[in-house]
């Protein structure tokens, strides 16, 4: 029945075991008896899963009804009599609860059997039936254990799999009491097409679904609720922690993630455990020189560094910048603080790198993301922030995906969008790769590689020559439509359908849908950033969206997908070369003069270095001290054999990591910090969430936190600093940071997350903005036009090939620590490139065998994977791989105006076979022997 | 740095070997032709995954894992949502890589009551032995044929009162296709002045309300076993907001029931214009027709016929006309699960509220009838209410259609006047007991309607005339059985029945059944535990299989002590 929200729900009075109490709208017999303190046994219902009314455990009589009613799924009407105590309501439950105990086998997997609490709870006696015949438990998957003896076959593993993350891995077989639950076709789970996201696990009431060797079956000292390290969708967890060590991890309700997690989030938190970590500082040995073709072993560290106190380690540190300071001048410092560290972490370091080193070449890894995004959003709407949260597009009529494969690099995000499609989105994919989103795609537009500008201006010529534009919201709160309406003349659909290989008529027919939806929202991620035309690709989505006004409402706006857990965070906080915190101009004297106010020091009017301009001016002779917080450029950055050369040209490189690093291997200094686990600290998710990470255990050894590292080398560079901890720098964000003035340590204590902008405390936060206006100088939003600029290396008779590079769903990034994650090594042990299975018999390669890439930066072999979603011409590599560095293979070519490198493209010729990968470290499968 | 080394050198063993192709079964693109192929034209959506799935059995006599993948990509499937409801189904034979394929030909025989009662389990052995490794004989539950029991089917091709050497002489012969039925075919039954009564009703001959009040004054009632007024029916559904769906059951899978194959044989027009009229009256615009894939040769002949009223509507804006073919599910008969598998997923019942009336097929509210409430409509509007209420017996109004199987001279449908006793019924429609059989008991409505001794032959049969002893007349299946033939025995059998035929969605039923068969099979009966088993059955399981399946048992131990000692 349909609600009205505007009549008043009015409150539905029953009786209930001859009490006369009341039940909201909505509520069924169950809820509202849990309400008032009656309890009646459930399995099949569980708040997340919602009810289904297949164990029957929840019988109630209710009077004048032949049969008796599952409480859970049956709403009180008036007056009704529903008895749940009643001789027969009781023989009836106990009944169903005996018969399931009786299938079940007596070998507890949990400790939290809700089948044996219930059966205790109505004294379900020994069962008097003879039990079925029990499977072997499956033990195929790193992460979760199946033990299907304890399977009732209530179905909540099947809801969670399939309605609430729509994996659809897992499906209810057979029928009858041969009624089972599969993976896929009755495979084994680590066979099957099951992505680990654990949601199943988390469901499970009996323990037929649990995590891996056991470990369920350990009563943990304590919980500890924080967020996760990955990912910019900031999904809340929470520790489960025996002895300082991470057990297992659950999902909690936060905005972004309501309870659901990925299998980086929920299994791939044990590489703090790792015996690679650094446990004490290091200072690299006189007799050993850098060389930028090294290999790096962790295990035999000593030949290159020795162990050093912290008070050397933090002395020798400081005195290099200061060295270089006096000797060469501010800007021969640089700093690369993370997106991984939370935002107390990333405002001091900026504020270390420009009051302290006296610089503003200070940068991180958003250069390496969303920087184009940035920009163009800047510059058209005054605001790099996303207008609307992820979980908008369940509000949304239509949602335009370009350039991301969310299933793998925002996982919990995705599944908002394909919940949204499942409720009758619809959804436009724009991928040159067929990712797993086109099954839920209306539209899949498999553009040609660096096609973008030419799509959508086709697009939008589409638009306008249709007169689908939102014409008020143009005249309102938009400049240069004029402009871009002349422009976009030329790029016709029909004229555009070879350039960018999408039919004319297709196009046409996105257009329409796009326009004419009552909310469309864009979301992209790094297939349109990481492109030497990566701005003019993020300008033109926005021309898109104000020319036909889907932004500033609910379910509609734009949303670059952000990739690091806080990059939006490091990025609000100023750790970039152009911007202070809040993202006034390094050249705004106004704001400039506020925060040395506030600080106490001079800031240098000029823009610092982006990252890649870092390494060019080291290499030029420029620059000679760098100090590295978190980050691992010569692996991350394009052309990392130029990377690694200029890091080793370096006199003095301070590195604070929690492993010895591709970059650690090349410092002088290695001050050993710690996990996310380790600290407190706020993350800032895409969403712009502000969100509480909470210390769950210590760091290993002699590791220090990362806040008191950066203060300890402040106070060695001149900085009298005396923060007493995270608390205490989040307050002096907020005054640097007017948007997020309102945010108060407290609250975010107590409610976990605050959205900002925020600028006054108690203000609720706004999860959408540009409302009404966009925070330009004039208030609207700037019409940029973008012509075609082809890809900076395209495929020639040498190179042959398209390559393309990104992550994958279970290594994050350049794989330092989920490749030092059990689950996650098991899962993916080696480096493989991904090929379409024509273009492998093209080049003659067989899937599962190595194949070497080359391009004219260098080359790596890996193994070959066969995947029809990869156009024909093109192969996809993630860069995590230390053993086949696909960074050694990419074109440093920049955007001009993000400085952002062209990782999404270049030319490669791949050959049959190749130099077996070497594993001297980790990886390949063998993190796993270590957490034995 | 502390802990154990970590080198490949020691470790080469243990490596994992990276994936060659993505997580998962991929899809192999010889097999995604052959369904690309087979599937033509068709389209790919979700509702139709049941009717793809017999495109791949019927054309490979299996269906295997690579054909579920290539299927599953080609409808925006996954894996698992076609695979889940590929073995749901008897008839689909999923064979993975490391199972053999079946043989070519199957050999399907009934070991429900009737037939059990009549030789199946030596005719399944005797061929077993005789028909060796090429064929496969297969225990299938009631195949609509009882009255000529017992039955097998080669291939498509029923034998009636089979024995070895017929089966055996057509599985020689390859006489694998259904047999041949002369129905009154379209031209004749339009000749005869069908469909005019439609056309009528659409021309505003009939008024609409006159007409609900015929249906209301015939009586006539659901003759699926329900027995709910088909008049108030309408009323329900004609209420609800379009678009509303009607929805056709001939899923006739009670043991025991073929009456609505016996109209079907001889009349199929008469029950599509009694559709046609009421998807008139309650305004309706598709009409979905559920076929049970057991009667293959109604299934062609429905395809032709209704091919032919399409062709040649009699009026210009008729509903459209979809034949939906079941899959070998019993389930399915039950309405809400009939509508899950129209949808294309498994026939697991729904739970009510909401009633299909108001959410059924499609989410749409939906007038769901047996085929033969829908028979009888063109006559009571042609002859007027009292072709039915003219009949009846013992106080009871109408007529009801008995299929009479067991160990009587005349088994067959006898169409009966409501209220008539099964001994009545025996001696003036069934030609006596069979000699050498005296009359000892009966099930008065198919497996789930539970067995009365001889004692109890003179009690009006009728919908609501047998609730007091714990039965109903459902269906009106009623199969009769002898002095020589064991009450306990046949429970136990309709009990294995149910155990098959459950959906296995909820415990009492999915665990009841199977416990009950288990303990029924025991010499001695735990009566106390199966009474307990037999109410928290009744009591908690979602559809009427679960409630109705304890009936037998329940009978057994009030009506038949004497053969539990």
């Amino acid at each position: 029945m349909a609600i009205n929200p505007e009549i008043e729900s009015e409150l539905i009075a029953f009786d209930l075991n001859g009490k006369k109490v009341f039940a909201e709208e909505g509520e069924t017999i169950l809820l509202a008896a849990q309400r008032h303190g009656v309890e009646i046994p459930h399995l099949c219902y569980s708040e997340r899963q919602g009810q289904d009314g297949n164990c029957r455990a929840c019988m109630v009589e209710i009077d004048g009804e032949r049969v008796l009613a599952p409480s859970c799924c049956r709403y009180p009407t008036e007056g009704m009599k529903v008895q749940s105590q009643s001789e027969r309501a009781l023989q009836s439950q106990k009944m169903v609860l005996e018969l399931l105990k009786s299938d079940v086998s007596e070998q507890p997997h949990t400790l939290n059997s809700e089948l044996d609490y219930w059966a205790g709870k109505l004294e379900v006696s020994t069962p008097r039936f003879k039990p079925r015949e029990n499977p072997q438990p499956d033990l195929s998957h790193p992460a979760i254990a199946v033990n299907m003896d304890a399977c009732i076959q209530c179905t909540r593993c099947v809801r969670a799999c399939r309605d609430e993350q729509n994996n659809d891995v897992i499906g209810l077989a057979m029928r009858g009491h041969h009624t089972e639950i599969v993976f896929d076709l009755d495979d084994p789970m680590g066979e099957s097409s099951c992505v680990a996201c654990g949601e199943c696990v988390e469901a499970c009431p009996t323990g037929a679904l649990m995590p891996a060797n056991d470990v369920g079956m350990v009563e943990p000292d304590k919980k500890v609720d924080s967020v996760c390290p990955y990912c910019g969708v900031g999904c809340q967890l929470t520790y489960n922690i025996k002895n300082n060590k991470i057990l297992h991890v659950e999902g909690r309700d936060g905005p972004a993630n309501h309870g659901r997690l990925c299998v980086k989030g929920r299994y791939g938190f044990d590489y703090v455990h790792h015996p690679h970590r650094l446990t004490k500082p290091m200072i690299r040995r006189e007799d050993a020189p850098k060389y930028p073709d090294f290999e790096m072993d962790p295990n035999d560290i000593d030949k290159v560094f020795r162990e050093a106190t912290w008070e050397e380690a933090l002395e020798r540190a400081a005195q290099g910048f200061v060295d270089i300071r006096e000797q060469d001048g501010p800007n021969a410092l640089a700093g690369f603080g993370s997106a991984k560290g939370s935002n107390e972490e990333a405002y001091l370091f900026q504020k270390l790198i420009r009051v302290g080193f006296k610089t503003n070449n200070v940068d991180h890894c958003t250069r390496l993301c969303h920087a184009s995004s940035v920009v163009a959003l800047l510059e058209t709407l005054g605001s790099g922030a996303v207008s609307n949260p992820v979980a908008d597009v369940e509000k949304a009529e239509v949602i335009v995906l370009i350039g991301a494969n969310p299933t793998v690099n925002h996982p919990v995000g995705a599944t908002w969008m394909k919940n949204a499609v499942r409720n009758g989105t619809k959804l436009i994919l724009m991928d040159p790769r067929g990712t797993e989103l086109r099954r839920e795609a209306t539209h899949h537009l498999q553009f040609k590689p660096g096609s973008d500008v030419p799509m959508l201006n086709a697009i939008m010529h589409v638009i306008v020559e249709e007169g689908l534009m939102d014409e008020k919201f143009i005249a309102d709160r938009t400049v240069g439509f004029d402009s871009m309406k002349k422009h976009l003349e030329k790029y016709s659909p029909e004229l555009m359908e070879p350039v960018c290989g999408i039919p004319a008529e297709e196009l046409r027919e996105v257009a329409r849908l796009y326009a004419k939806s009552k909310a469309s929202m864009i979301l992209w991620g790094m297939g349109v950033s990481q492109h030497v035309h990566g701005t003019d690709n993020a300008r033109c989505l926005i021309s898109l969206a104000l020319m036909t006004g889907q932004i500033g409402r609910p379910g509609t706006g734009l949303h670059p997908l952000r990739g690091q857990n806080n990059v939006q965070g490091a990025s609000d906080m100023g750790l970039i070369p152009m911007r202070l915190p809040d993202y006034y101009k390094v050249e705004d004297q106004t704001a400039r003069s506020h925060l040395e106010a506030l600080w106490g020091g001079e800031i240098d009017p000029k823009s610092g270095l982006t990252v890649v301009e870092i390494m060019d001016a080291i290499h030029a002779g420029k620059l000679h001290g760098l100090y590295i917080m978190g980050e691992n450029p010569a692996m991350s950055d394009p052309d990392v054999n130029h990377a690694r050369q200029a890091l080793s040209e370096l006199r003095h490189l301070v590195v604070q990591d929690i492993f010895l690093t591709e970059t650690a291997y090349l410092a002088d200094v290695i001050l050993p910090a710690s996990g996310f686990p380790e600290k407190t600290g706020t993350f800032t998710n895409t969403d712009r969430q502000v969100q509480l990470g909470r210390q769950a255990i210590d760091p290993p050894g002699d590791a220090r936190q990362d806040l008191w590292i950066i203060q300890e080398i402040a106070k060695r560079i001149g900085l009298a600093w005396d923060y007493q901890g995270p608390q205490d720098v989040f307050s002096e964000i907020r005054k640097a940071v007017p948007s997020m003035a309102g945010i108060t340590w407290e609250r975010l204590e107590r409610e976990h997350s605050v959205v900002y902008p925020c600028e006054n405390e108690g203000d609720p936060g706004e999860e959408v903005i540009f409302t009404d206006r966009f925070p330009t100088t004039d208030g609207r939003g700037l019409f940029v036009p973008a012509d075609i600029v082809p890809p900076d290396e395209r495929p020639d008779e040498d190179y042959p090939f398209v390559l393309i590079t990104g992550r994958m769903l279970e290594h994050w990034h350049t794989g330092s620590m989920t490749r030092r994650s059990n689950v996650l090594d098991s899962l993916e042990p080696e480096a493989v490139a991904t090929v379409n299975p024509m273009t492998l018999d093209e080049i003659g390669v067989k899937p599962g065998e190595l194949m070497t890439l080359s391009t004219r930066r260098g080359s790596v072999s890996a193994i070959a994977r066969a995947d029809i979603g990869v156009p024909t011409g093109a192969i996809f590599m993630a860069f995590c791989y230390y053993e086949a560095a696909v960074n050694k293979l990419s074109n440093a070519a920049l955007d001009p105006a993000a400085k952002i490198p062209e990782f999404k493209y270049c030319a490669v010729n791949v050959t049959p076979g190749g130099e077996p990968m070497q594993f001297y470290s980790y990886g390949g499968g063998q993190s796993k022997n270590v957490l034995l | 740095m502390s802990g154990q080394q970590i080198s490949a050198q020691k470790l080469g063993k243990e490596l994992k070997l990276p994936r060659a192709v993505n997580k998962g079964r991929q899809v192999d693109p010889k097999a995604l032709a052959e369904v690309q192929a087979l599937l033509g034209d068709e389209p790919r959506r979700k509702d139709l995954l049941i009717e793809h799935l017999h495109k791949i059995q019927d054309n490979y006599k299996y269906i295997s894992a690579a054909h579920l993948v290539a299927l599953a990509h080609e409808m925006k499937l996954s894996r698992a949502e076609v695979y889940e409801v590929a073995t749901f189904y008897h008839h689909f034979d999923v064979i993975k890589e490391d199972q053999t394929p079946p043989p070519a030909l199957t050999v399907r025989v009934c070991d429900s009551m009737t037939c059990e009662m009549l030789g199946a389990n030596e005719l399944i052995d005797s061929l077993e032995q005789g028909l060796g490794s090429d064929v496969r004989v297969q225990r299938v539950p009631c195949i609509g044929r009882c009255d000529k029991a017992p039955v097998a089917v080669v291939g498509m091709h029923p034998v009636e009162n089979a024995d070895t050497a017929r089966v055996s002489e057509l599985v020689e012969n390859k006489q694998t296709q259904p047999e041949a039925i002369e129905p009154i075919r379209f031209e004749q039954y339009v000749e005869q002045g069908g469909y005019n009564t439609y056309r009528l009703c659409m021309e505003g001959q009939y008024d609409v309300e006159k007409v609900l009040d015929t249906m209301d004054d015939s009586g006539l009632r659901g003759l699926g076993g329900a027995g709910f007024p088909v008049g108030r029916k309408w009323r329900i559904v004609r209420d609800q907001p379009a678009p509303k769906l009607m929805a056709v059951n001939i899923d006739e899978g009670e043991p025991g029931t073929f009456k609505d194959k016996y109209f079907l044989d001889r009349d199929p027009h008469c029950f599509l214009e009694g559709s046609l009229i009421a998807a008139w009256a309650v305004g309706i615009d598709e009409i979905y027709i559920y076929l049970r894939d057991e009667y293959a040769a109604i299934r062609e002949m429905m395809e032709v016929e209704i091919a032919k009223l399409e062709a040649n509507p009699p009026v210009a804006n008729m509903p459209k006309l979809y034949l939906r073919r079941g899959a070998g599910a019993y389930i399915c008969g039950e309405e809400s699960a009939m509508i899950e598998s129209i949808e294309g997923k498994r026939g697991m019942p729904r739970l009510r509220p909401p009633y299909v009336a108001q959410v059924g097929l499609f989410g749409r509210p939906t007038l769901e009838h047996n085929m033969e409430s829908l028979y009888w409509v063109r006559d009571i509007l042609e002859k007027g209410p009292q072709c039915l209420t003219d009949h009846g017996r013992h106080g009871r109004k109408g007529l009801r259609s008995f299929s009479v199987s067991g160990r009587v001279n005349k088994p067959g449908v006898h169409l009966a006047p409501a209220g008539i006793t099964m001994r009545e019924l025996i001696d003036e429609y069934c030609g006596g007991m069979q000699e050498g059989h005296e009359f000892y008991g009966y099930f008065p409505g198919g497996a789930s309607g539970g067995i009365l001794p001889a004692s109890m032959g003179d009690i009006p049969l009728d919908f609501d005339t047998l609730n007091e002893y714990g039965c109903f007349i459902g269906s009106a299946a009623v199969v009769v059985f002898s002095d020589k033939d064991k009450a306990r025995d046949l429970a136990v059998n309709a009990m294995k029945f149910f155990e098959d035929e459950s959906c296995g969605q909820c415990t009492p039923c999915r665990v009841g059944t199977a416990k009950a068969v288990t303990l029924m099979k025991e010499k001695q009966w735990d009566q106390n535990l199966l009474e307990e088993l037999s109410q928290v059955m009744v009591d908690a399981s979602i559809c009427g299989l679960g409630q109705a399946a304890p009936n037998p048992l329940r009978c057994v131990i009030k009506y038949f002590p004497e053969e539990l000692k």
